[in-house]
């Protein structure tokens, strides 16, 4: 430690490294500002898209240059990093963002009564009132397909899901325990397609060729959904402290009663958020319904006979096939998305108020 | 012992035969449930093979078009790979740039509620996204950035050709694609970098590193093998995504590299959405055999992606 | 020309320095030792320590003892301000290094911590990065464009200073984590020393440690205090007592009650014949 003097190492600064005033980063975000409104206008193209990509660009170049000319290379790659991060986050909530947008806005205008209590089988009469542009066919048997679909996978998904996840947590050990573990991991990347053609190619052999019913819908979106459910119980149980069972054990109470009475109402909250996230993963589910459930234009309830619409399915045809006039059908299918991304939403603010009402007192 | 009224005694032996039935019956319970999940997967795997078999050997003057299956499957295989890997180059660096903001940058009182507007991301159903991604982004697209990126860039094979003037060309559905599974990446990295143990990152900043100099130095390496199975499964998922693909994209036969165009290469999964309901006969289980292809796939994809996880995070700890 | 110009600054600043007696005036100019006036730091509205003011003098050793969460370890993380690494942390009063105000207005806590290295509690080299990577990590930072054998000699160098090398020499590309606890600490230590800080902090570096390395670090920390000014906070009466020329006492009155140093003086009256009845019973281990 003697050759301190020949220290070939970084320049001793002084504490008073130069440093960009407060004043001088309000001047660049300004001048951005200014340059993503003026550029695009003076080019002839002042649309929103090019103001905040220009304003972006801009932003991020004259963070580098003020601070390269103002303060040092470190400096200057911090805070365009800061920059560049910052802008990405903007960048990628914008489609969030016009997705919610244009699906209120597109949504509205036949969120209405007959949407809501209506079906596809429309009238002659119905038809005639669409043509002259009123307000005609509506989601209801797409409501229920949905309600129906969705409760069959949910009555699959959960028990077998729970029950795999208590297996996995509390006894599983060795061989089995590992195949399992791989298989959920492996199922939860199964293409949704994919669980459509199994399951469509499942209840052929059993209705025969070509049916589409609710139950073969059901079952495709529970290989999707007992994945999910599993994941995250097991993760919810896997966080229950030992010591818990311990105590109950020390109590003489058997396994499976402290499974029952001591694990699982401890890990309750955790277990019923995760189901309500795996609900709303598959709720929105279109491509197996599409090959397995298939769409009807009255409303179904026998899951065993004959098609079944859900509410993407609708949505997916209604776009694709919007009858006479177009508007018509497209009006319906931003309805029917709007309702989608409505229940999901709502399903997603259960999970969150489920998570903070049932968290037992004390953990965590 | 002797002291033991006989009551208590048969008490106490009643119990713990009740409870051995339980636990038996529950476990017994608990395990079939963990059986049944490697019946079903074989059966996923078996009723494909079953019904797809034909799709694959049978013959092929009575299915539409009289390719046989590897000229059938080959053009979509390369659009499926096409289109998810161009999601994957849109959405892994915002993905991780989106993870970092969310986890380095962002204040913390808010950062929780950040990482959740991009969680909803995910949560929106992708037929949703298909109308939006058709009736707003791309119109948007095709009116600005296509025609730009053709006439400065058409030197390229990718930006050359006669560009789709209503946006239904496989860059647009490589975009939607990635706005979709960028939530998943960023997820997971999200998580990796909130794990970076607290003394690497303080170590890094006591030598006097900036706040990107610390994650150069000490997040980024830690969280390098969650950010790449992150960005696998991201790719598994895009691989299989269908109606957003089956929405947008406008079909044609073959194989096309150009992606601002009317003609690409339909992917599996959203050719077995747009022909499956009409399909019949043997076309069906070609469309079956398709999704079996898909399936190996994806598969691939994720079983890579937990080898990188698992072989990562084990290095991290040591 | 960059590195000429910066050689000469730190050549004649540390002949300046060597020029000075020890016992220097903490204000005066170009010494390495730091003056703390009326320190209150806070966390929000919390606050943690009150009314710090202390000399701190160059090349030697200062410990700092006290009960746990008397603030000792708060007070130590302010003098590089590493304790801003926690939303919502700040100071009132001044730290002074060489005169500089190390909370001044135009002052970068980044620059900062070049100047103030810091030890911690346990031992954390770059999992990811070998032996010989960890040791120029912070050079790494300033000058990208090092040669090779500058570097090589900056890590034989600091791993020398850290009692280290003649144990890792042949294994440089190896992991850092691959070492014992006690060499990982010496890394850490080598690895905080080759920017050539002034001062080094260290949080209760060897409260991780079994006792043979603990020996190791102390041993080191005597020959460092010949180049660097030390601040150490130890949990170990008798560390403290062998290690340090100076021992500062913190004490808390309860908690939610700010940190407060009680008194500081040499160490060796600290433990004979100390001012406060507190601090006598503390280091007769009647509390604490």
């Amino acid at each position: 430690m003697t050759s301190v003097m020949n220290d070939v190492t970084a320049p001793t600064v002084g504490l008073d490294a130069r440093r960009m005033s407060r004043a001088a980063e309000g001047a660049i975000a300004a001048v951005s500002l200014l340059l993503g409104i003026s550029i695009p206008n003076l080019l002839g193209n002042g649309k929103w898209g090019w103001i905040l990509i220009v304003a972006a660009l801009s932003y991020v170049s004259l963070t580098y240059v003020g601070s390269r000319v103002l303060e040092d290379r470190r400096q200057a790659t911090d805070r365009v990093m800061r920059a560049t991060l910052t802008v990405a986050f903007v960048l990628v909530m914008l489609p969030l963002l016009s997705v919610t947008w244009t699906v209120i806005r597109e949504g509205v205008s036949r969120f209405d009564g007959t949407f809501l209590g209506g079906t596809m089988r429309l009238t002659p009469e119905d038809l005639l009132a669409q043509r002259e542009g009123f307000a005609a066919g509506g989601a209801f048997h797409a409501m229920v397909g949905t309600l129906i679909i969705t409760g069959l996978a949910a009555a699959i998904a959960i028990p077998l899901g729970l029950l795999t996840a208590v297996y996995l947590v509390e006894y599983g050990r060795g061989r089995l325990a590992r195949a399992i573990t791989t298989m959920v991991d492996v199922m939860t990347g199964i293409p949704s397609i994919v669980a459509g053609l199994f399951a469509y190619a499942l209840f052929v052999i059993i209705f025969g060729p070509g049916s589409r019913t609710g139950i073969a819908g059901g079952v495709a979106l529970s290989v999707l959904m007992t994945p999910v459910v599993v994941r995250s119980a097991e993760e919810m149980l896997r966080l229950v402290p030992n010591e818990l069972r311990e105590a109950s054990y020390a109590l003489g109470v058997p396994k499976w009663r402290t499974i029952l009475k001591v694990v699982i109402p401890t890990a309750v909250a955790g277990i019923l958020t995760g189901i309500t996230l795996a609900v709303a993963r598959v709720i929105g589910e279109t491509a197996p319904l599409l090959i397995a459930a298939g769409l009807a234009q009255e409303t179904n309830v026998n899951p065993f006979d004959g098609r079944m619409t859900s509410l993407p399915v609708f949505t997916y045809y209604q776009y694709v096939q919007p009858g006479i006039p177009t508007e018509a059908g497209v009006e319906r299918a931003w309805a029917a998305a709007l309702m989608l991304v409505l229940i999901v939403a709502a399903l997603f603010v259960l999970a969150r108020v489920l998570a903070n009402v049932l968290k037992p007192k004390g953990l965590r | 012992m002797t002291l033991l009224s006989p009551q208590s005694a048969s008490v106490t032996a009643q119990t713990a035969s009740r409870g051995r039935l339980g636990d038996r019956v529950f476990s017994g319970l608990s395990r079939a449930a963990g059986i049944n999940i490697l019946i079903i997967l074989a059966g996923v795997a078996a009723f494909l093979v079953v019904e797809g078999r034909a799709g694959i050997f049978g013959d092929t003057e009575e299915m539409s078009g009289s390719d046989n299956f590897l000229q059938y499957v080959g053009p979509l295989v390369f659009g499926t790979v096409y289109a998810s890997f161009l999601a994957l180059l849109i959405a892994a660096p915002l993905g991780v740039a989106v993870a970092l903001f969310i986890s380095h940058y962002a204040p913390k009182r808010v950062s929780q509620t950040l990482g959740y507007l991009v969680d909803l991301l995910a949560a929106i159903p992708s037929v949703v996204f298909g109308i939006w991604g058709i009736t707003v982004l791309a119109p948007i697209l095709s009116g600005n950035l296509y025609p730009w990126l053709n006439e400065n860039l058409d030197f390229l094979p990718f930006f050359s050709g006669t560009i789709s003037t209503s946006g239904r060309s496989m860059l647009t559905a490589g975009i939607v694609l990635a706005v979709m599974i960028l939530p998943v990446i960023t997820a997971i990295s999200r998580e990796v970098f909130l794990q970076t143990p607290r003394l690497h990152e303080e170590a890094s900043l006591a030598l006097g590193a900036t706040k990107w100099e610390m994650i150069r130095q000490a997040v980024l390496p830690y969280g390098r093998s969650g950010v790449i199975s992150g960005c696998m499964l991201g790719l598994g998922r895009a691989l299989g995504e269908t109606m957003a693909v089956a929405i947008i994209l406008s079909p044609s036969d073959g194989y096309f590299w150009s992606v601002l165009t009317n003609q690409n290469s339909n992917t599996i999964a959203s050719n077995v959405a747009l022909k499956f309901p009409e399909a019949y006969g043997l076309d069906v289980n070609r469309l079956i055999a398709t999704g079996l292809v898909l399936f190996g796939i994806t598969f691939l994809v994720n079983a890579l992606a937990r080898r990188v996880a698992n072989a990562g995070f084990s290095g991290a700890d040591g | 020309m960059m590195l000429d110009r910066e050689i000469t600054m730190r050549g004649s600043s540390v002949t300046d320095e060597s020029t000075l007696p020890g016992d220097a005036r903490p204000t005066s100019g170009a010494n390495r030792g730091i003056s703390v006036f009326d320190l209150n730091i806070y966390y929000g509205d919390f606050l943690a320590v009150a009314d710090v003011s202390m000399e701190i003098e160059a090349r030697s050793i200062t410990a700092l003892i006290g009960p746990s969460g008397c603030g000792k370890s708060t007070f130590l993380r302010s003098l590089n301000r590493m304790h801003e690494v926690i939303d919502g942390a700040r100071v009132e009063g001044s730290v002074r290094l060489d005169g500089e105000d190390l909370y001044g207005s135009g002052v970068d806590p980044v620059a900062v911590r070049r100047r103030v290295g810091m030890v911690f509690q346990r031992p954390n080299p770059f999992p990811t990065m070998s032996i010989y990577d960890n040791v120029v990590a912070g050079i790494r930072l300033n000058s990208a464009k090092l040669r090779r054998a500058e570097t090589d000699e900056i890590v034989e160098r600091s791993l020398r200073g850290a009692n280290l090398w003649e144990e890792v020499k042949d294994r440089l590309d190896q992991p850092g984590s691959g070492l014992s606890g006690g060499q990982q600490q010496r890394l850490c230590i080598a690895r905080a020393t080759a920017v050539e800080p002034d001062v080094l902090l260290m949080d209760e570096p060897c409260s991780a440690l079994d006792p043979i390395s603990t020996l190791a670090i102390e041993q080191l920390m005597l020959e460092l205090k010949e180049n660097f000014t030390i601040v150490i906070v130890t949990h170990n009466m008798q560390q403290a007592a062998r290690v340090s020329d100076r021992t500062g006492f913190f004490n808390i009155a309860g908690t939610g009650k700010p940190g407060r140093l009680i008194e500081i003086d040499d160490t060796k009256r600290m433990f004979s014949n100390p001012t406060e009845q507190a601090t006598q019973d503390y280091v007769t281990g009647r509390f604490g």
